[in-house]
């Protein structure tokens, strides 16, 4: 069991600027893999994670170059190897599972031959042998029917399946080392849940090491053994997985940790100021300095070394750590956010909406027949008071930001109405709405990098909705702009910067500026932290809410993260293939009884606590078109009850706590169940 | 990953940013010795009037087919007219006729590419079709049918040479604007209520006047090539205007005994057209934009 399998000495890894000045993104990394231990590589974007990862099976992306180290697999330097001896290697001793397997498995070819392909790589297995190989490889990763999976394309195949395949294609070789960078990020909740109860199974069945890379806590918390945290390419702490996350003893790490909203809590994490330093831009002292609150003098002149702490079989980078042995009981608290006033007018309500994308065919035009009876999203009844937050939660293909555009007017309803402020109608076509509820309805979207034009300064970007809506110019529209960025914590500066000259975090809020430039009394914010590192969406959580607190906006938040959701809003509503499940304050929902979808949704929710187990309850099968007739959630449904949920749609039922579910069983019924 | 080193230089008016561009372009031999040849033929075609040695419509009898000596540089042509003089004087209409031909194909192939792929539907598709059956007419014969009815003024052939050659650019523009049209900052533009032309001269042009612009200069040298052909066939400049096509055309019966009066054009228009080729690849690397992956259409 102690066996090393592969250690890093010393390893720093860089590349050459345009300058001519040489920067490193790995600075001086040493760690060890022993046999059978399951290692997380945890970090924020850019911390190196994935190029120490990469460099672990001696593979250095195009541009970068190791400076100095070595990186021994057993004895040998893979970094010395020739490409015809680390053929050898990978795959055999060494195998990878991509993040996308979607985009690494070749769509023209059958699971079964890819996989083939790798067993007559890697072993010396005759074709009967093999054959036999391939549905034993299937069988283990839990694919279904795994006699006719081998004759289907990679498209046929969930994203999740197709993740199952990369994983049976990673352990053809019988690999002593996996290596897997972010397997199951693009993943919905669910399957992500299943996919790493998966690779948990595996690494106790197989004894392989793994390398688990991720900038998720959660789900590196549900696989690791030891965590290693990176931070500016330098490694802050090591240790093991359950020390790490329940007694952080970096400041770093420690952050991070309060910055994970948590199911468990109400209010909004605690940010961490800053962000991470660019490479090449620490010249002396402590990485993580500017953003430490324990920093002191010594901090800013001198680096500190990794340290080895013997009590707590943990090696930590930093002087003061002592410092925070014995705060760790604070990780669990959260900053109480202002609730709502409950009293308060409606501002928008969506009545009996539904959307379809079908195409309209020219005879059922000509005919004036309703051609789509099952359109992608139906029946939503939502009334939004003003000033509340209310959530919009969901897996992919639920229908969430479909609504959210009909509310934009970027899609037009099929059926029902959206009436804003005082019962009117709002077209659901966008030319046909007036300028000012054209303003009073701004959207912000989920990645910064697409929402703002690379081609203009934060200036030409802000002034827009103000030069549309309110006609300024000259003196005042710098005046304004100047307030904005105020608003949104950035500075005077910022305004003759172009996107890519800010980090992710400033980029969206330059967005969120842009979006209250309108003055609008409905903000509709599309999973706008899912593109964004967990310190800096704490951040972006923080802003939002007081800028809500401040101005009284309503928010309609989309997201498929439960743990976001429920540290923003004062109400959710739970949706599966366009169909509302579940409604209400946001305590209650995350309480028992729920809608069973919501159950399997909160089941899947992966804590950044090794105590906290997923709840496995449905099995992650992925619909494609919303069943026809009876319950949305007939086909996934753990608490099926017969024949009743294929054929009538269930109806509402309050509970207790005033949260509204659809289900056929009785609600009562439904709470003793799910004690 | 080079962010706070891009921060460094975070503010260049145009003017700097055009020199940066410049710079990079010159940076590699291939793209300096395009601008070389380019900056040469216009300079060239700015001075060669008051250069001149000889009249370049004076006809000498006297002086017919003579080779190249110290006082005719590169000869002379069969009506006795220094070939240097009409050769460094033989740009300046083709220079000026398929520049300003091109600045209309990139405005109304430009524009017209990018509404196309803005508006889509029904008008995108009737455009797209006009435009492909203008494609499938071999544009000589049209413009030699346009010639012939309106005449070979720089007027008549400057709008039609830019017709001709912006049929291409619609399609580059479109496929631009597609790239850029689904982004997030289009969508929310349009969420905000700004006018469709807004829409355009804000959102997309800032993002596809490169791709446009560098395509502008691939269809100036094309031109370049086609305007020469037509003044070849007899269509183009009329005599005695000075002009490579026409003077290519003239010469090349007697090509066998006196290659001089050919050899002197040839090189002129092709060390042009390659000069512009090889200084439009040049910027499309400066801008990044790499033309290799994209066929021209």
């Amino acid at each position: 069991m102690n066996e090393i399998i592969e250690s890093v000495k010393n390893l720093s890894i860089g590349f050459n600027s345009q300058k001519g000045k040489q920067i490193s993104i790995l600075r001086n990394v040493s760690t060890n893999i022993k046999k059978g231990e399951t290692v997380g590589i945890v970090g924020e974007s850019g911390s190196g994670k994935s190029t120490l990862a990469l460099a672990m099976m001696g593979y250095i992306k195009q541009g970068l170059f190791p400076l100095k180290g070595e990186c021994l697999f057993k004895s040998d330097d893979l970094l010395k190897m020739s490409s015809r001896q680390l053929e050898k290697i990978r795959g055999r001793k060494i195998a990878m599972i991509p993040q996308n397997a979607g985009q690494a498995l070749t769509p023209n070819l059958k699971i079964g031959y890819q996989i083939d392909e790798a067993l007559r790589l890697h072993t010396d297995l005759n074709k009967t042998e093999r054959d036999k190989k391939i549905s034993e490889l299937l069988n283990k990763v839990r694919l279904p029917s795994p006699e006719t999976m081998a004759f289907r394309y990679p498209h046929e195949l969930s994203g999740g399946q197709q993740q199952r395949v990369a994983v049976a294609m990673a352990l053809a070789g019988k690999p002593d080392l996996l290596l897997l960078d972010e397997p199951t990020t693009g993943l919905d909740v669910t399957t992500q849940a299943h996919v790493l109860e998966l690779l948990r199974f595996i690494a106790k069945d197989t004894g392989t090491s793994m390398i688990y890379v991720s900038h998720d806590l959660g789900a590196i918390a549900q696989v690791s053994d030891r965590i290693v945290v990176m931070y500016a390419g330098e490694i802050v702490l090591e240790g093991p997985a359950r020390k790490i996350l329940k007694e952080p003893i970096h400041p770093y790490t420690y952050g991070l940790l309060k910055s994970i909203p948590k199911l468990s809590l109400a209010g909004l994490p605690a940010s961490m100021p800053g962000s991470q330093p660019q490479p090449g831009s620490i010249n002396e002292g402590c990485s993580f300095y500017d953003r430490c609150n324990l920093a002191t003098d010594n901090c800013k002149k001198n680096s500190p070394d990794l340290e080895h702490i013997k009590k707590l079989d943990t090696n930590v980078r930093c002087f003061n750590y002592k410092e925070l042995i014995n705060q760790n009981n604070n990780l669990q608290t959260s900053i109480t956010k202002k609730s709502n006033n409950s009293e308060a007018n409606e501002v928008l309500k969506l009545k009996d909406v539904s959307i379809s994308y079908a195409k309209q065919k020219f005879f059922d035009q000509l005919l004036n027949k309703i051609s789509d009876q099952n359109p992608t999203v139906k029946d939503i009844n939502i009334d939004i008071k003003k000033g509340e937050t209310i959530a919009l939660v969901g897996e992919s293909g639920s229908g969430k930001s479909t609504i959210l555009k009909s509310i934009a007017g970027l899609l037009k309803t099929k059926d029902g109405q959206i009436k804003f402020e005082n019962d009117r109608i709002l077209s659901s076509d966008l030319k046909m709405r007036n300028p000012n509820d054209l303003r009073a309805i701004q959207l912000i979207f989920q990645n910064p990098d697409e929402s703002l034009n690379p081609n203009h300064t934060v200036e030409q970007i802000l002034s827009q909705p103000l030069k549309l809506y309110f006609n300024l110019s000259g003196e005042e529209l710098k005046k304004n702009i100047i307030d904005l960025l105020k608003k949104v914590r950035l500075g005077e500066f910022y305004m003759s910067r172009y996107p890519r000259q800010l980090s992710g975090g400033e980029k969206q809020r330059v967005a969120v500026a842009r979006a209250f430039a309108a003055k609008p009394d409905i903000i509709l914010c599309d999973e706008v932290t899912s593109a964004l590192d967990v310190s800096v969406q704490a951040a972006v959580l923080n802003l939002l809410q007081q800028l809500k607190e401040d101005l009284g906006t309503t928010y309609v938040f989309v997201s498929h993260d439960l743990a976001v959701v429920r540290a923003i809003s004062d109400r959710v509503a739970v949706l599966y293939q366009g169909r509302l499940c579940e409604i209400g304050p946001s305590q209650n929902v995350y309480k028992f009884p729920s809608h069973p979808y919501t159950e399997v949704l909160l089941g899947a929710v992966l804590e950044p606590d090794p105590d906290i187990k997923p709840k496995l309850v449905a099995e992650d099968i992925v619909e494609e078109k919303p069943p026809e007739k009876g319950c949305s959630f007939q086909g996934r449904c753990p608490r099926k009850i017969g024949d009743i949920c294929n054929s009538k749609v269930p109806p509402w039922q309050i509970g207790e706590n005033g949260n509204a579910i659809r289900c056929h069983i009785n609600i009562e019924e439904l709470a003793s169940l799910q004690q | 990953m080079e962010n706070n080193l891009i921060t460094e230089d975070i503010q260049k008016n145009k003017l700097e940013k055009a020199f940066e561009i410049l710079k990079t372009m010159a940076s590699k031999p291939s793209g300096l010795i395009g601008l070389t040849i380019v900056l040469f033929h216009v300079v060239l075609a700015l001075i060669s009037p008051y250069i001149a040695p000889y009249d370049y419509k004076a006809i000498s009898p006297n002086t017919m087919l003579l080779a190249p000596s110290a006082e005719h540089w590169f000869g002379t042509d069969s009506l006795g007219r220094d070939v240097f003089t009409r050769t460094i004087l033989g740009g300046r209409t083709a220079l000026t006729v398929t520049f300003f031909g091109s600045l209309i194909a990139l405005l109304w192939g430009g524009l017209l590419g990018i509404f196309c792929g803005l508006v889509g539907g029904k008008i995108d598709d009737v455009v797209m079709r006009v435009v492909d059956a203008f494609l499938s007419i071999p544009w000589i014969l049209a413009m030699l049918l346009i010639v012939s009815l309106l005449g070979t003024s720089t007027e008549v052939l400057i709008p039609a040479l830019g017709f001709f050659y912006g049929k291409g650019i619609v399609r580059v523009a479109r496929a631009a604007t597609h790239d850029v049209i689904a982004k997030d900052f289009i969508v929310s533009a349009r969420a905000r209520g700004h006018s469709n032309m807004s829409i355009i001269w804000n959102e997309i042009i800032p993002n596809v006047r490169d791709a446009i612009l560098v395509e502008g200069a691939m269809r100036w040298s094309w031109m370049l090539l086609g305007f020469s052909s037509l003044s070849f066939l007899g269509f183009g400049v009329s005599p005695p205007t000075p002009d490579w096509g026409l003077m290519i055309s003239n010469a090349r019966g007697l090509m066998s005994f006196a290659y001089w009066s050919v050899i002197a054009p040839i090189v002129g228009l092709s060390s042009l057209i390659i000069g512009i080729n090889l200084t439009a690849d040049a910027f499309a690397k400066a801008l990044g934009i790499d033309r290799s992956t994209k066929a021209p259409v």
